[in-house]
């Protein structure tokens, strides 16, 4: 078990300093079996000896607007201008605040390896942005863009469940330590199966509808993806997130995609209410109202 | 009511009959299951039946001890359900408790009632006649008007009597004696009537707000989220508990709500901040949790009652046994009701999986509940 060296190595503190670091290497050592991934110093660490991810985490960047490389642009939403393209005349009102800020992208080399049918499907929701995006509906997020959505996220631990409740939408998943075999149904959230390979916590994530996104520039997937997401804490308060995505239907090959996420050191911290469903109704139904405002 | 997703993956929540072929006979529960079996051992071997069913019940064996965390605190975790066939209130002019003989007619009534609807249809039956077939069963009737929009297959109202430490009850609420709500307060009674008033300013298909929280997808409706968490007796009364040696987190299934508690010294929210499930705070007392919740939000309600800002909801949750989870409330609220009241509802253990509850984004009920409204006044001009 990946924790006894570090109990151990505690235990030995009233050694002198030489043979208590003589005695750490040697448990170090001896608790990592050959094929897991080297141990990490310096981590919380739950009761039966896991990473202790517990705690409000959050990306950093611009990955929920476009997962890819990209320059700031104006709006997501634009319309053709006299000179250069505008924003369209739903977002315009929104000034700076609708403005899209660069983004250096969290693709691995870079660009999403999409067959040309999907490809044309997502510069289509690209200029339909506004009718397509889930997200502006309020809808589940899906995975993986729930992890970097700009909100925070929770995740609580224990030695027998590990749960995400993620503030936007209160969105959430169980990810199952036992697997309980095949989806029984197709769900935004998909079916989550966790194991600890070392000290990285892996999830298998399948059984998606098929209509989230990956981020507010069209991205998308088809109900055949196949997440592996990969925590890898790097020290108390970082997260080394990484998530491969296969789905032969849409791309032409897995790619991936990685970030770091930062744990919110307030002590005082707390995930927030974020039940959007009622914010959008003006949205959604207002055409519909006895009276309609617009 | 709204179809929501919830006429897409019905009876999606853990149960034996969701998601397995030739499902009838997992139509129970295991503490159903288990209850019978009881009932069975109960007659034949055990002695008096009554005993029996109350020391099985829920088939903890007598050397079973609590479970614990590595913490060294009661083991709350899992999937449970608070599905019950005892109603909150207790009708008018019966015994807190009732009989065995009592609970194994009622249960085998409902299991009846199960077991008929799961019957195959007749292929031949004629269509039912303009203007839908009520069948008197309201949670039939009311989420079509008799069109046929619920069968038996979509809804899990409960199947057992609620039976709290051996006692089989007749209402949930337990204090005040009577097991009624008590009388609402003077200034109780004008919040209540003001809502109303706000609520008589408008048609009930007017606006999406003037439609129920739950077929809004905001809330789950009956009081599932809580607190206090008070099973719905329709559907999807399920939950799953995840417990860190400094938090609990509970998941309803129901508009997957997750409340995450912190234990330790409340450092309450401001006043103006009301979450929909309020403000939640934990300690342990000895093997029980102990929540206190505050700040909820003032569009809940609790069995039609809005929480005033001053509303305190007290929940103690014990393990009772192998399936079994005590969950006891208390509801104090000064300016709402004329006395604090409180309630104790066992959670039996969920024997499956609980599957995503994507409410809104299946709506499709709210836009056709107000386009329907649209047309009929446009036809009611013409």
């Amino acid at each position: 078990m990946t924790g006894n060296g570090w109990r151990q190595a505690g235990a030995m503190a009233t050694l002198s300093p030489m043979r208590t670091l003589t005695w750490i290497l040697v448990a170090l050592a001896a608790s990592v079996p050959a094929s897991a991934c080297s141990q990490t110093p310096d981590l919380p660490r739950t009761a039966s000896g896991r990473p202790d991810m517990n705690g409000l985490w959050q990306a950093l960047g611009n990955a929920h607007w476009d997962i890819e490389p990209h320059a700031a642009r104006p709006a997501l939403a634009m319309q053709p201008g006299p000179v250069v393209p505008v924003p369209a005349a739903e977002v315009v009102a929104l000034g700076a605040v609708g403005s899209v800020p660069s983004g250096y992208g969290v693709v691995v080399g870079g660009e999403i390896p999409y067959l040309p049918d999907a490809l044309e499907l997502r510069d289509e929701n690209r200029a339909h942005w506004i009718e397509r995006d889930p997200e502006i509906k309020c809808y589940l997020p899906g995975v993986p863009r729930a992890t970097y959505m700009p909100f925070p996220f929770q995740i609580v631990q224990s030695d027998t469940k590990l749960f995400i409740a993620y503030e936007y939408a209160s969105a959430m998943r169980e990810v199952y330590l036992e697997d309980p075999g095949p989806p029984q149904v197709d769900s935004w959230m998909g079916q989550s199966v966790g194991r600890w390979e070392g000290d990285t916590f892996v999830v298998e994530v399948s059984g998606f509808n098929g209509q989230a996104w990956f981020d507010r520039a069209g991205n998308h997937h088809g109900p055949g993806l196949r997440v592996t997401e990969r925590y890898t804490m790097t020290g108390p308060d970082h997260i080394m997130y990484e998530a491969e995505i296969d789905d032969r239907e849409t791309f032409a090959r897995p790619w991936t995609i990685r970030m770091p996420l930062y744990r919110n050191i307030d002590p005082n911290a707390r995930l927030g209410q974020f039940k959007c469903v009622e914010f959008v109704e003006e949205l959604m139904y207002g055409h519909l109202r006895k009276n309609p405002i617009r | 009511m709204d179809t929501c997703a919830r006429t897409r993956f019905g009876r999606q929540s853990g149960d034996a009959r969701c998601g397995r072929p030739g499902g009838d006979a997992g139509a129970l529960t295991r503490a159903g299951r288990l209850a019978a079996m009881a009932i069975v051992l109960g007659a034949s071997s055990w002695g008096p039946a009554r005993e029996a069913v109350a020391q099985e019940r829920d088939a903890t064996a007598a050397d079973w001890v609590i479970p614990r965390t590595p913490a060294g605190h009661p083991d709350l975790q899992g999937n449970w359900s608070n599905a019950t066939v005892t109603p909150i209130q207790r009708p008018e002019g019966q015994d807190p408790v009732m009989t065995w003989e009592r609970v194994a007619e009622i249960e085998g009534r409902v299991r009846a009632a199960v077991e008929a609807g799961y019957a195959d249809s007749d292929p031949n039956r004629a269509a039912p006649p303009v203007g839908g077939q009520f069948t008197g069963d309201p949670r039939f009737d009311a989420a079509s008007g008799g069109t046929g929009g619920y069968n038996r297959f979509f809804i899990d109202a409960g199947e057992l009597v609620a039976v709290f430490n051996g006692e089989p009850r007749t209402s949930l609420v337990v204090d005040p004696p009577n097991g009624r709500v008590p009388e609402l307060s003077d200034e109780g009674r004008e919040r209540f009537m003001e809502r109303r008033r706000l609520r008589g300013r408008f048609g009930a298909f007017d606006n999406p707000e003037n439609r129920p929280l739950g077929e809004r997808c905001i809330m789950s409706f009956g009081s599932n989220a809580g607190p206090p968490m008070l099973p719905n007796y329709f559907y999807n009364n399920n939950y799953t508990i995840v417990q860190t040696p400094d938090h609990v987190l509970i998941m309803t299934e129901m508009v997957h709500d997750v409340r995450i508690i912190r234990l330790g010294e409340p450092k309450r929210l401001p006043g103006h901040i009301r979450p929909w499930m309020g403000d939640s705070w934990g300690r342990w007392e000895g093997d029980t949790l102990v929540v206190e919740t505050t700040n909820l939000h003032p569009n809940q309600t609790l069995q039609g009652i809005p929480p005033s800002e001053e509303m305190k909801v007290t929940e103690r949750f014990t393990r009772a046994g192998e399936h079994t989870l005590n969950y006891e409330f208390t509801v104090e609220d000064p300016l709402m009701f004329t006395r604090p009241w409180s309630g104790q509802v066992p959670f039996n253990r969920l024997d499956g999986l609980v599957y995503e509850y994507a409410c809104h984004e299946g709506n499709y009920a709210m836009e056709n509940v107000l386009r329907g409204a649209r047309a009929e006044e446009r036809r009611s001009r013409n």
